[in-house]
């Protein structure tokens, strides 16, 4: 008993255990709501949500398919929020990541590193506007990244339709609407697989996971073991004391916005350099960017945490998608909204820990105290 | 009916590790003022929320006029007539004066504000006891003094009738706080019941009846302030005798180490805060400068320190030109800045010790190498600060900075500032809201840097800190120096008369500019 408390006493596990307390009561709250919709098929959905990502070999490549990019924007959120910084414009940097890379693969023919590069930098130059605006002068970087989210999404789409090399139709393909397949334009552009698309018989599967995970570590070290890590903690928890001691806060802002756009703008190369996808021309702004957001809050922006969350939120939306058609896939949303929501009350949930061990301590003395033993407190 | 209107009988209250209030009894009488006397951490805080219901005692009651009663949120406070302004003020920014003081118990006609009584009310308050306030000036407008005015007619306005004060002279100017005493005085004589909590013994020899002294979550006891000393009173609160008077010797005066010719900076606000000032500080001296808050002192120091830019004229830091430097520069080339705000710009509170330990050294080879940081280094640096410095906290350098007391926060700055090793160390108000105890270290800690050859910038608007800790005292009135002094031939009368305009030393600047 005294172990477990000690453990719970460490301020680490104890958010840890918030988070996860917060997943299992959204959970809960999604099974009411399919009881809601459709009751018959409540119970058999749940599992659905609980099961399908490790149902089958094909499935998990897909888990693991969306958690990349799930993690790599989660960071990007993340290490802007370390900074202070609010990055809603994570789905825009991802566009722009996106379209860097595809035109590196497949106008330029660049092999898959350099599509990787490209994407990157498309990403840290989106990431790098609302930088300037909130550093030079003091606009806030919410309000330009939501901005910059519809200017990628419009300019994108803008560029991709004057641009026939990039679209499928030039490669044979029936569909105008799309761009080409990155397996039949370019097949060096392919991110890596290493075998791995054989072993989970998926060609989804690539290394792309694993460079998310290696990306989370190296963001890890960045902000934990770093002068320059200190530095963009300093600015975000206090930034006029970071200027008085000396600290360049206006560089530091911009720098951190760079490689939160850098971070999405990886997200966007490694979710498109992909044998079966192809980025579709819409008009609405790519969810990737936004599902980051739950996820750097859901790990309170720690990295590592993040690499958790990440995995997370990607297994219940592929598990939300085998719902159809009893239900409408959407409903995996609501569930993740609820998740967040609780979270963000994890502080009280916290407390709530807090409160039943001291009890507990309390009652365990006090009946120690009874027994007339109460002598070693 | 009761000889107490409040009394607060045998209140224990623990958090995890510490007993914040260990049997502690208070009693109030009608119509007095009572004092509430306690270095930084004694319990003071606790006691009072366990008053306002914020926290329920572990043990212990509360009678009311010699009824038990019990308080389970500031509610229930209310409705007992307890009223307190807090040291922080409470009141919504962008609200008008009238509208903050009757937030929330707003008079209405099925919602409908009747603005109009409630004006009527707090007009005629105000008149009775003389708190001038405008009723339609909006709060973040206001001067604090007048914002404090807004509190006290807040309670008025709810017809409280045990009125408490927490620290609420810490931020007012002299005057202010004569003018503030009389208003207690006079509550008090009308019967209403004042707790005013304070460690400015001054003060409460001056306005209260009888003092409760708090130390280390014990109640010392409870003295007639007739009955007793200030020496006394401070012995209760520390538990050792404090000296008053900061011990000098005389020291050779050194080189000029910073010198400023014909400053002006402009800070926040547009107009000229800082206009055409010159002066010099030499090693083996602390220069005070004195003043009425608002003079243009804090423009003064930001431009010194690099925080704000500096308009025209020039400043030399051992004869480095620093006008134009960064702040990283001015802190290489010797300055160290104790910042008048410490929560703003002194510490990180969400940083754990040893990190703002190193906040301004953490760059340099000894903390990091090729961009990674030495825990090991870091910790072992701290280590020594905190054992040297006496730097006292939950969990040595790992504790959370936002968790240590206002003292030992102070003390942790003081101690990153001063093992830089500056040539000249710019304090600002260093002693703001500390106790004794804290105080005479800091005063100390200056003196020592004077004694070691350094040279000492200090910026105070106590007078008495003034009077005693400088060796040559320049007074600034409206952004411009209008005396120099030396402490040893001038009084505190007289600085008053510079520091309000009324005087000036014509000859001062042809001098300084000249030499």
């Amino acid at each position: 008993m005294n172990r477990i408390q000690e453990l719970f006493a460490r301020r680490g596990v104890k958010s840890i255990f918030a988070s996860l307390l917060s997943i299992v009561i959204g959970l809960f709250i999604g099974l009411l709501l399919l009881f809601g919709f459709n009751a018959p098929y409540a119970v058999g959905g749940f599992f659905k949500i609980l099961n399908t990502g490790f149902s089958s070999a094909y499935n998990f490549s897909k888990v693991l398919y969306q958690a990349a990019p799930l993690i790599l924007t989660g960071l990007s959120v993340g290490f802007a929020f370390k900074t202070g910084l609010f990055n809603i414009g994570a789905s825009g940097q991802y566009t722009m990541g996106a379209f860097f890379g595809l035109v590196a693969a497949i106008q330029f023919q660049l092999p898959w590193y350099v599509a990787v590069l490209a994407a990157m930098i498309g990403g840290a130059v989106w990431g790098l506007f609302p930088g300037l605006f909130k550093a030079l002068f003091n606009v806030n970087e919410v309000i330009t990244s939501i901005m910059f989210n519809w200017i990628s999404l419009f300019l994108v789409n803008l560029l991709l339709a004057n641009m026939p090399m990039m679209l499928a139709n030039y490669w044979g393909a029936a569909n105008p609407d799309r761009t080409a397949s990155v397996a039949t334009a370019n097949s060096n552009a392919l991110i890596p697989t290493l075998g791995l698309d054989k072993l989970l018989h998926s060609d989804y599967m690539n290394i792309s996971i694993f460079l998310a995970i290696g990306v989370a570590v190296i963001c890890y070290i960045i902000l934990n073991k770093t002068t320059f890590g200190y530095e963009l903690k300093a600015c975000g928890y206090n930034r006029n004391a970071s200027v008085y001691a000396g600290i360049n806060a206006k560089r530091n802002i911009v720098l951190s916005m760079v490689i939160a756009g850098a971070l999405a703008g990886l997200g966007g190369a490694i979710s498109y350099l992909n044998g079966p996808v192809q980025y579709v021309i819409k008009k609405e702004i790519l969810m990737m960017g936004f599902n980051g957001i739950p996820v750097a809050l859901l790990a309170a922006a720690n990295p590592i945490g993040i690499i958790f969350s990440g995995f997370f939120i990607s297994y219940i939306q592929i598990g939300g998608n085998a719902l159809q058609p009893e239900f409408s896939s959407e409903i995996i949303n609501i569930i993740i909204a609820a998740i967040i929501y609780l979270s963000a009350v994890s502080l009280l949930i916290k407390e709530l820990i807090t409160r039943i061990l001291r009890k507990k301590k309390k009652e365990e003395l006090e009946a120690l105290d009874q027994n007339g033993e109460g002598v070693a407190k | 009916m009761s000889e107490y209107i409040i009394e607060m009988i045998d209140i224990t209250k623990e958090f995890p590790g510490v007993k914040a209030n260990d049997d502690i009894t208070l009693q109030i009488q009608k119509g007095e003022v009572h004092a509430l006397l306690g270095e930084n951490g004694a319990g003071k805080s606790t006691l009072m929320s366990v008053l306002f219901g914020l926290y329920q005692p572990d043990q212990g009651h509360i009678k009311i006029d010699g009824q038990p009663v019990e308080i389970r949120n500031p509610n229930d406070a209310n409705a007992l007539h307890i009223g307190m302004v807090h040291q922080h003020f409470k009141l919504v920014e962008c609200f008008t004066v009238l509208e903050n003081i009757i937030l929330g118990v707003e008079p209405n006609d099925l919602g409908f504000l009747k603005k109009k009584e409630a004006r009527e009310k707090v007009v005629s308050l105000s008149e009775k006891y003389g708190l001038s306030v405008d009723p339609d000036a909006v709060v973040s407008d206001i001067t604090v003094g007048m914002q404090q005015r807004v509190e006290i007619l807040k309670m008025l306005y709810r017809d409280n009738d045990i009125l408490i004060f927490d620290e609420p002279t810490a931020v007012l100017t002299p005057q202010e706080i004569n003018e503030l005493m009389e208003i207690m005085r006079q509550f008090a004589d009308e019967g209403k019941s004042i707790l005013f909590i304070s460690h400015k013994l001054n003060e409460i020899m001056a306005v209260a009846d009888r003092c409760t002294v708090l130390r280390r979550g014990k109640c010392i006891g409870t003295v007639n302030t007739d009955d007793t000393t200030v020496e006394e009173l401070s012995r209760m609160m520390v538990g050792r005798d404090v000296s008053f008077s900061v011990e000098k010797s005389e020291t050779e005066i050194g080189d000029t180490v910073l010198s400023v010719r014909n400053m002006t900076a402009s800070g926040a606000s547009k107009k000229e805060a800082v206009r055409d000032v010159s002066f010099d500080v030499r090693g083996g001296e602390i220069l005070c400068i004195a003043g009425i808050e608002g003079n243009g002192q804090s423009e003064l120091i930001y431009a010194l320190t690099g925080l704000d830019k500096i308009n025209q004229g020039k400043v030399e830091l051992c004869g480095q030109d620093i006008t134009r430097a960064t702040i990283r520069n001015r802190s290489k080339s010797g300055m160290s800045h104790i910042p008048e705000d410490r929560h703003k710009y002194g510490l990180i509170l969400d940083f754990s010790l040893e990190q703002n330990l190193v906040l301004e050294r953490y760059w340099q080879p000894e903390f990091q190498s090729r961009g990674f940081i030495k825990d090991g280094a870091v910790r072992q640096y701290a280590e020594g600060l905190i054992e040297k410095y006496d730097i006292r906290s939950g969990q040595g350098p790992v504790t959370d900075t936002r968790s240590m007391s206002g003292g030992n926060q102070q003390k942790a700055i003081v101690a990153r500032e001063i093992d830089k090793n500056p040539e000249l160390l710019v304090a600002v108000q260093p002693t703001r809201g500390l106790d004794v105890g804290a105080i005479e270290y800091i005063h100390k800690q200056l003196v020592a840097q004077r004694d070691a050859g350094k040279a000492v910038l200090l910026m105070s608007l106590e007078l008495d800190e003034v009077m005693d800790v400088s060796d040559r005292i320049l007074v600034m009135y409206e952004g411009e120096i209008v005396g120099e002094f030396d402490p040893d031939t001038t009084t505190v009368d007289e600085l008053g008369l510079y520091m309000v305009g009324a005087k000036r030393q014509q000859a001062y600047q042809q001098k300084e500019a000249k030499a």
